[in-house]
């Protein structure tokens, strides 16, 4: 579905990616750990062109879309992503912010956009809040709201950026159901993320980066019952 | 002393009353208005312009292909805000009356398009802080979402800058009423106008322009006073 070839990437002179290869196939929940710093992130806002590689390519269902000449927009349409810091749009209501994408896209009617706004409403439970402020809201609100936005479009792919690295501890939970049923639901996803047990659970791969490596993958419970690498030993032995 | 405060009521009868000379005054403060209004408007729509293609030029994605008329537009924009805001704006003035429109009657025309274009260097050095200031993870979302450039800056951005440029905006009205007293030098029949020509009427200058100075100065603090009261309003819907 996605397809990383000799992906680089660096900020001046630091180079952050060095030289990634991977592939992600539908269906798949890859989640990726490391420490900060390792590239993680950017590796990830390099599948949607957020950050520009600075060598390699990416392939999304066949089209090149680092090839200057690909329409972001469009392939960006069927990527949705969901952002540590939640990034609702403060000056619209909660509906508002679900909609703008799908109507201003010409993906749906306004109609059809409010239908859908309150039947994802709905099943993350906020249906109440269609009509409040992103301010009104608490964080783990806030991030519940973002992913269905998210979803308004339809995405094949979720991306996710530490959804719950900037939630109180007891906000962690609803987020991680939220996410947790969409991948029941057979989403593709790929998860940035600190939180382990997400991973052992619910992943189906999972990719430890390091320096702008990927130093190991694994299925979730041989990854984390037979860790190989001397560097991702330490690692888990430092957050489990 | 006494025999000064003795003749000051015929002074100001002959500079106010007699002939029906206030009219004029009050005339010459619509005018005044109405330029401030009208300049400001043409101020505002190039500010945003220039500002936006100034932003959208600064904000292209490195690594990639810039775009070559977006860099035309952008020198262009460079050196209008530079002319402008490197020369004194009654030479502006001057050359707009009498060089440019040397042969136009149409003075208030003159005056809207040397006080607008003006203003315009101005306001968009303000809007583009303004853009600025908004955080950058608006425009990754609204962009993550399959919005283009110019949707994200319409529904997302610009109206987030909006309210934080709302003082510097109002700051620039206030400049550009009391500008507005130069104009009078290309014959447009506006405040200042009107007391120098009463003033060389009736060839006693204290009663005129004392008097005009103060019809600024109400205009100014009455303006000073709704910023004040607008700002505070906006700082509400912040809290909610």
């Amino acid at each position: 579905m996605i397809d990383v070839k000799n992906l680089s990437k660096s900020f001046g002179d630091h180079l952050v990616l060095d030289d990634i290869s991977e592939h992600i196939h539908p269906g798949e929940k890859v989640v990726i750990i490391g420490p900060s710093g390792s590239g993680k992130s950017t590796f990830l806002r390099c599948l949607n062109l957020l950050e520009t590689p600075t060598s390699g390519t990416i392939t999304f269902e066949g089209t090149e879309i680092t090839d200057p000449k690909c329409d972001i927009d469009k392939i960006r349409q069927h990527m949705g992503m969901v952002f540590q810091h939640f990034n609702l749009f403060p000056n619209m209501t909660i509906r508002k912010n679900i909609t703008l994408a799908p109507v201003r896209t010409k993906l749906m009617s306004q109609a059809e956009a409010d239908d859908t706004a309150t039947a994802l409403l709905r099943r993350v439970g906020l249906e109440e809040k269609a009509d409040a402020y992103p301010a009104q809201l608490s964080g783990g609100q806030k991030q519940r709201i973002a992913i269905v936005r998210a979803l308004a479009m339809k995405p094949k792919v979720m991306l996710f950026d530490e959804p719950t690295s900037a939630l109180d501890p007891e906000m962690v939970g609803e987020v991680l159901e939220v996410m947790k049923e969409l991948a029941d639901e057979g989403m593709t996803m790929v998860v940035v993320t600190h939180e382990m047990g997400f991973a052992r659970e619910v992943g189906s791969r999972v990719l430890f980066m390091d320096g702008g490596h990927i130093l190991e993958q694994n299925e979730p419970h041989a990854f984390f019952a037979n860790p190989k690498e001397p560097r991702t030993i330490e690692f888990l032995s430092k957050v489990l | 002393m006494f025999e000064w405060l003795n003749k000051l009521g015929p002074r100001l009868e002959a500079a106010f009353l007699e002939g029906d000379r206030w009219q004029l005054y009050l005339r010459g403060l619509l005018t005044t208005l109405e330029l401030t209004v009208v300049a400001l408007i043409v101020g505002v729509a190039l500010g945003v312009l220039v500002a936006v293609i100034r932003t959208a030029h600064d904000q292209q994605r490195p690594g990639r292909r810039k775009s070559i008329p977006l860099g035309i537009l952008d020198v262009i924009c460079k050196i209008y805000t530079t002319v402008i805001r490197g020369t004194p704006m009654l030479v502006q003035i001057l050359i707009w009356g009498f060089v440019i429109f040397a042969s136009s009657r149409n003075k208030f025309m003159v005056g809207v398009v040397a006080l607008g274009i003006n203003s315009g260097a101005y306001v968009a050095e303000i809007v583009r802080g303004g853009l600025m200031s908004v955080d950058i993870g608006q425009t990754e979302a609204g962009r993550s979402l399959g919005l283009g450039y110019l949707d994200t800056m319409r529904f997302i951005v610009i109206p987030q800058a909006f309210k934080n440029i709302l003082p510097s905006l109002g700051n620039e009205f206030i400049t550009l009423f009391k500008d507005t007293s130069l104009a009078n030098t290309i014959g447009l029949t506006e405040l200042t106008y009107r007391a120098a020509r009463i003033a060389g009427n009736t060839l006693d200058y204290m009663p005129p322009y004392i008097g005009i100075a103060i019809m600024y100065l109400v205009v100014v603090i009455i303006l000073t006073w709704l910023q004040g009261k607008l700002e505070r309003r906006l700082r509400q819907s912040d809290r909610r």
